[in-house]
């Protein structure tokens, strides 16, 4: 997406090179086709119906109108509702109790901006760590440092839910022992998903301490990959390339900034990118540790569409809902794109 | 000046050893949590201090969760004897896992290739169309997924590719293809082009040179693809439930998910489960780690 050129000659071709082109377009599509096809039947063919149905008062008694039934089309069509559907959602008018869209997709880019930051920022420092020479213990740290993204990300979400009990999870009966063996007094009471009162007031008095929470859990799922990456591309820059910058004084920190940070840069931006499309649909973190609580506090776009259609059999709007998702992820990408282009280094 | 060296190198070892323990407990800590759990004998009530082997620790929540039938996954709730067991949860879990990874790494080569080497009608939309499918959610197209497989009958048998481990498979295929394609073809774009050139002029077609020269050297980009695609296969339930219909097609996950009851859930059982699902891919990691690091370009490295 990122890399795909827009500089097309505009010239006319010689008979030649069109034939050429055919020849290359037929056997191209050819490749395509059988992951064509798949995606066709599985992805394309049901985000078009998605599509109509954005348009349409979808509810559960529609269910039984059936595209390829036309018996059925006259008696469950569900009916057209134009842009209803979308205005509803934008301005928070849907009979939903603690839904506010301005909340919601607020809450959503901090949620994002948060975790990608946290995952690159720690994802990096560490890929620099297990880098240095003769570090002791090397492969053993990259092997159990993989270990979250290794295990499946239904069963981290359910531990994680589990640690936060505020009587049987993990998290209080820590800092029980810390109490115990340091002497700190931390409240081992805590209902870290349950509590509604934010932690830090202020400008950030909408983040109730289920958000530090999930974002903890969050942050111990996502830096391993990031971190890989890093690796990948610290690996590939050339020591002479520190060696040389030490002969010319160099100090650490700007061995780091002039040295590392541009040579990085370009296998990290696709990973930043990846990672912030990810992170903002995070279902799986979202609804199986917090839920969206407390009062929908930490509900995210696709946590909050999710329950639409299975809770309130809300198709119509459901579907609307991935809609603005599709356009608000499409708006941060594109976004990131001219950013990441404007502060370019330099052409590898 | 050796001496004042060596120090500063015992020094930063020391710094960075610290920094890695503390990081590695942070890492360890619910992985350890989850262990005490599952050898916990107490299975419904849960523990209310922490301690690494619980009182009376023992290994009978691994040995029911082998071994014992899943009594809510049964053809006949009242006859134990048509209920799952793991070895036929497992077998199932593996033939979609494995199923989904291969399809997975040959559909996603093959297009891949096609976008890193071929100038052709189409290539950016083409391109645009499968990256767009990562970021629509797939929220409200389950409904409609669900009517089209149920519409595709299989030859022979007549059943609806929805209720099989085939549709079951290709739907997952499709949600991996996207990210590997996008891999595949950043990988592919760093494989020198003057290889197969050399190879064209020797006689070989470009399907040849695709097989033998661009698929070898793309090793790691195809080991994360799989490792990938069997990580989609082996993890997802929600479609799963939606689409499955017979209980002897139930997979692993699945399990997982009846074990979390709406007033109590069996704790040990539901952890020892869980370590014994964690196991197959972790060990999967392991084996691919080299690969991972190299193979994943995200599409990063040149257009």
């Amino acid at each position: 997406m990122t890399t795909i050129p827009f500089s097309r000659k505009k010239r006319k071709r010689t008979p030649e090179e069109r034939a050429r082109l055919w020849r290359e377009t037929r056997r191209a599509w050819l490749y395509i086709a059988p992951a064509g096809v798949v995606m066709l039947i599985i992805s394309f063919f049901p985000q078009i119906f998605q599509l109509w149905m954005a348009f349409t008062d979808y509810r559960i008694k529609n269910l039984r109108f059936n595209l390829f039934d036309p018996s059925t089309w006259e008696k469950y069509a569900p009916p057209f509702v134009g842009f209803d559907n979308f205005v509803k959602i934008i301005t928070s008018s849907l009979a939903l109790e603690n839904y506010n869209f301005a909340r919601l997709l607020t809450f959503n880019v901090v949620w994002t901006v948060a975790n990608v930051f946290f995952h690159v920022v720690i994802g990096v420092a560490i890929a620099m760590a297990l880098n240095e020479k003769f570090l002791i213990g090397r492969r053993l740290y990259r092997a159990l440092f993989v270990l979250p993204w290794a295990i499946p990300g239904l069963i981290t979400a359910v531990v994680w839910h589990n640690m936060y009990d505020d009587r049987f999870g993990a998290v209080n009966q820590l800092l029980a022992v810390l109490n115990q063996h340091i002497g700190t007094h931390f409240p081992t009471d805590i209902k870290w998903l349950i509590d509604a009162t934010p932690p830090i007031g202020g400008p950030l008095s909408f983040l109730p301490l289920a958000f530090y929470a999930v974002l903890i859990a969050n942050i111990w799922l996502g830096w391993p990959f990031m971190s890989v990456v890093a690796t990948g591309a610290l690996q590939s820059i050339p020591s002479e390339l520190y060696e040389a910058a030490a002969i010319d004084g160099a100090n650490g920190w700007q061995k780091f900034w002039k040295v590392t940070v541009p040579l990085i840069r370009p296998a990290m931006v696709p990973a930043i990118m990846l990672g912030t499309i990810w992170t903002f649909n995070n279902f799986n973190v979202i609804y199986f540790i917090s839920g969206g609580g407390p009062f929908g506090r930490t509900e995210i776009l696709v946590t909050q569409a999710f329950k639409l259609v299975y809770e309130q059999r809300l198709y119509g709007v459901g579907a609307a809902f991935s809609i603005v998702v599709f356009f608000i992820l499409l708006f941060i990408t594109l976004l990131q794109n001219r950013l990441t282009r404007a502060t370019e280094a330099y052409n590898a | 000046m050796p001496e004042k060296l060596k120090w500063k190198d015992i020094f930063k070892q020391i710094l960075l050893q610290i920094f890695l323990l503390a990081v590695t407990a942070t890492v360890m800590f619910p992985i350890l949590w989850v262990f005490s759990i599952a050898l916990d004998p107490r299975n419904i009530d849960k523990p209310l201090e922490l301690e690494l082997i619980p009182p009376g620790a023992s290994f009978a929540a691994f040995h029911r969760v082998l071994f014992e039938p899943y009594k809510l996954l049964c053809k006949n709730p009242t006859d134990l004897s048509t209920c799952m067991t793991f070895p036929l949860l497992l077998k199932n879990s593996l033939y979609v896992s494995l199923g989904t990874a291969l399809f997975t790494v040959i559909l996603g080569a093959s297009a891949a290739y096609a976008f890193s080497r071929f100038k052709f009608i189409g290539r950016e939309a083409g391109m645009i169309g499968f990256v767009a499918m990562l970021m629509l959610p797939a929220t409200g197209t389950i409904a409609p997924l669900y009517v089209l497989l149920s519409q595709i009958k299989l030859p022979g048998t007549g059943e609806a590719l929805r209720t099989t481990l085939l549709g079951l498979m290709i739907a997952y295929t499709a949600g991996a293809l996207p990210f590997s394609i996008w891999n595949l073809k950043g990988y592919f774009d760093t494989v020198p082009k003057e290889l197969e050139e050399a190879a064209l002029i020797d006689g070989a077609t470009p399907t040849q040179t695709f097989l033998r020269i661009v698929l070898p050297l793309s090793l790691p980009a195809l080991a994360v693809t799989v490792l990938l695609g069997f990580m989609s296969g082996w993890t997802e339930f929600v479609l799963a439930w939606l689409l499955l219909e017979n209980p002897s097609r139930f997979t692993l996950p699945m399990a997982l998910r009846s074990m979390q009851g709406q007033f109590s859930t069996p704790w040990s059982d539901f952890f020892a489960l869980a370590i014994v699902m964690s196991i197959p891919p972790v060990l999967l990691f392991f084996a691919l780690q080299r690969y991972i690091v190299s193979g994943l370009t995200v599409g990063g490295v040149k257009g």
